[in-house]
């Protein structure tokens, strides 16, 4: 059994949000980076899990990005997975990612593909996606759960008002959410182990994207809270109905 | 050069969220002056004639029961026979649960720009761009799509619902046939009885200010006499208090409701990034400093036990019962 997982690197949650370069580029200035929560807390683990289950399966990470992105896969080596394999490009568009992703993924004979569910900067869920398409795949998205019975997998899947449960052999790729796996913190053996797993680096293959970024802005701000006072509840129901004429 | 939108149906009833993309898909039509089609893959109950009712003249339909559940890679194949047919330009989907699934793996298949989570038309003066959302609802990203067909993926409750008098004529189609799905469903777990959070206009949520589960019977009158869906904080998924398909935030489910009432929620940065794009924000916290204060558009600094039972008597009265 050979799993990918691909892993993104993405501004900590609360990073402050702001934009340079005429409204070109996000503002790096003093940003944390942190692994895609979906990506180490779903994916990733639930691919640890597997392997704490069977042995001799095998984990490998990827990752698009420049050196920059190394301290994250190493964080990501520290959880688990045998060895990471960086693509060394910058970010362009997801389908630019997907494809690199595909290349990379196409020479390793993988029997899963796992992604998270989207990164929490571009919110696309489209990296997942694409790459099956690329290598020909069956793909579920938004997985809550995943079973490994030989080689046919038993996947739930959220649907509108609740889930599904669904069968498909493998290979199969699956985007991965809440509920996949709980989330865990890297112990000190794993730290010291990650130092010498294999981080493989290799050059991006000629692939164009096919979006660029025109602009970013922020939303505008909000005109501030109206506050109503405790001891009148129904001014606030009121505001609701005749001001917002939202219920 | 007309725009084709992606119909999704649920055991044979067509989503909300994909009247929004036909809605949108129509008026983009109207835009680029030229006509606007759908296409439905599946066994449906719904008159699909009625569809024209939000602008589109035809409606390609594969009845074929090998399709009533989503195999993202069959789908994608039937889709872009559709393109192929059509001669579509722009592909509209919703960026709902289906969406996100076949959406990227069309744009992949055929080279196709896409931008996932649209919230408006694209400004077509000079070029094709789209705003979307970026960085969990806290920024828009202005993304031009540069290759000749073009997919937009349409963020859900991001766009109205015309309602006109259209009727739409229906073409039955047999694209992707022969092609077995690889995805077999073998089990439908649906919550019944409550509106689904993630298609609810209105939401009441409640968090850990609520001291326990047994509290939470005035949360769910208030959100029956609104018709809203019940939706809770991360806290009180992970202490059980409320089932996880609840649990609105970061981790949990990203919506954008029209009204979001947060009731005994702080509001962490992390509940902010799943609730952030909603339309209006409401927020009763006994803790003035609560951040969550700062995301609202209206609020009551006060107990919940004494301010959700008032507002509830006011809802009935507003609405005579």
């Amino acid at each position: 059994m050979k799993i990918l997982v691909c892993i993104s690197k993405t501004p900590d949650t609360t990073a402050k949000i702001a934009f340079t370069d005429n409204n070109t580029k996000f503002a790096q200035d003093g940003v944390q980076w942190i692994i895609n929560p979906y990506d180490e807390w779903y994916a990733l683990v639930r691919a640890i899990e597997l392997k704490e289950k069977d042995a001799g399966t095998i984990i490998h990470l990827v990752t698009a990005g420049a050196a920059d992105a190394e301290p994250i896969i190493r964080k990501a080596l520290a959880l688990g997975g045998d060895e990471a394999i960086r693509i060394n490009t910058d970010s362009h568009d997801s389908y630019y990612i997907a494809a690199q992703i595909a290349e990379v993924a196409k020479q390793g004979g993988y029997d899963l593909v796992f992604t998270g569910k989207e990164t929490i900067d571009y919110n696309g869920s489209s990296i997942g996606g694409m790459v099956a398409e690329l290598l020909n795949l069956p793909y579920v998205s938004l997985a809550t759960k995943f079973e490994l019975n030989g080689t046919t997998a038993t996947i739930t899947r959220e649907i509108e008002g609740g889930e599904e449960v669904c069968e498909v052999s493998l290979p199969v790729a699956v985007s991965c959410q809440k509920g996949m796996a709980e989330a865990r913190i890297p112990n000190m053996r794993g730290i010291m182990a990650a130092r010498t797993k294999p981080l493989k680096v290799v050059e991006p293959a000629a692939i164009d994207a096919l979006t660029s970024i025109v602009s970013f802005e922020l939303p505008p701000a909000k005109a501030g809270v109206k506050l109503v006072s405790p001891d009148t509840p129904e001014e606030l129901v009121r505001l609701l109905h005749e001001e917002a004429k939202i219920i | 050069m007309s725009v084709l939108i992606f119909i999704d149906q649920a055991e044979g009833h067509i989503k909300k969220s994909s009247l929004e993309a036909l809605t949108y898909g129509a008026e983009l039509a109207v835009q680029l002056g030229t006509n606007a089609e759908g296409i439905v893959l599946g066994e449906v109950k719904d008159d699909l004639t009625a569809l024209g009712k939000q602008g589109v003249k035809k409606i390609q339909h594969v009845n074929n029961s090998a399709l009533n559940h989503l195999d993202a890679q069959v789908y994608t194949k039937a889709i872009a026979e559709a393109v192929a047919a059509t001669g579509a330009k722009v592909v509209v989907f919703s960026h709902n649960l289906s969406g996100k699934a076949i959406a990227p793996r069309l744009s992949a298949k055929l080279k196709a720009a896409m931008v996932a989570g649209a919230v408006g038309l694209p400004n077509t003066s000079g070029g094709f761009v789209v705003k979307k959302n970026v960085f969990s609802g806290k920024a828009f990203a202005n993304i031009s799509l540069n290759t000749d067909i073009k997919i937009i993926s349409l963020n859900p409750n991001s766009f109205h619902i015309t309602n006109g008098d259209g009727v739409a004529e229906v073409v039955s189609q047999n694209f992707a046939t022969g092609v077995s799905p690889k995805i077999k469903v073998t089990a439908v777990n649906k919550v019944t009885g409550e509106v689904p959070l993630s298609e609810a206009e209105l939401v009441v949520s409640a968090g850990r200010g609520l001291k326990g589960p047994e509290n939470w019977g005035m949360i769910e009158e208030m959100a029956h006499l609104l018709h809203a869906a019940t939706a809770c904080s991360r806290a009180v998924a992970d202490a059980g208090w409320r089932p996880h398909h609840e649990h609105v935030g970061q981790t949990g489910l990203a919506i954008a409701p029209n009204l979001y009432i947060a009731i005994g929620i702080s509001g962490a940065i992390q509940h902010l990034a799943g609730v952030n794009r909603s339309k209006v924000i409401v927020v009763i916290n006994k803790d003035p400093e609560a951040p969550f204060f700062k995301a609202a558009d209206y609020g009551i600094v006060g107990d919940a036990f004494d301010v959700v039972p008032k507002m509830n008597a006011a809802i009935k009265k507003m609405k005579g019962l």
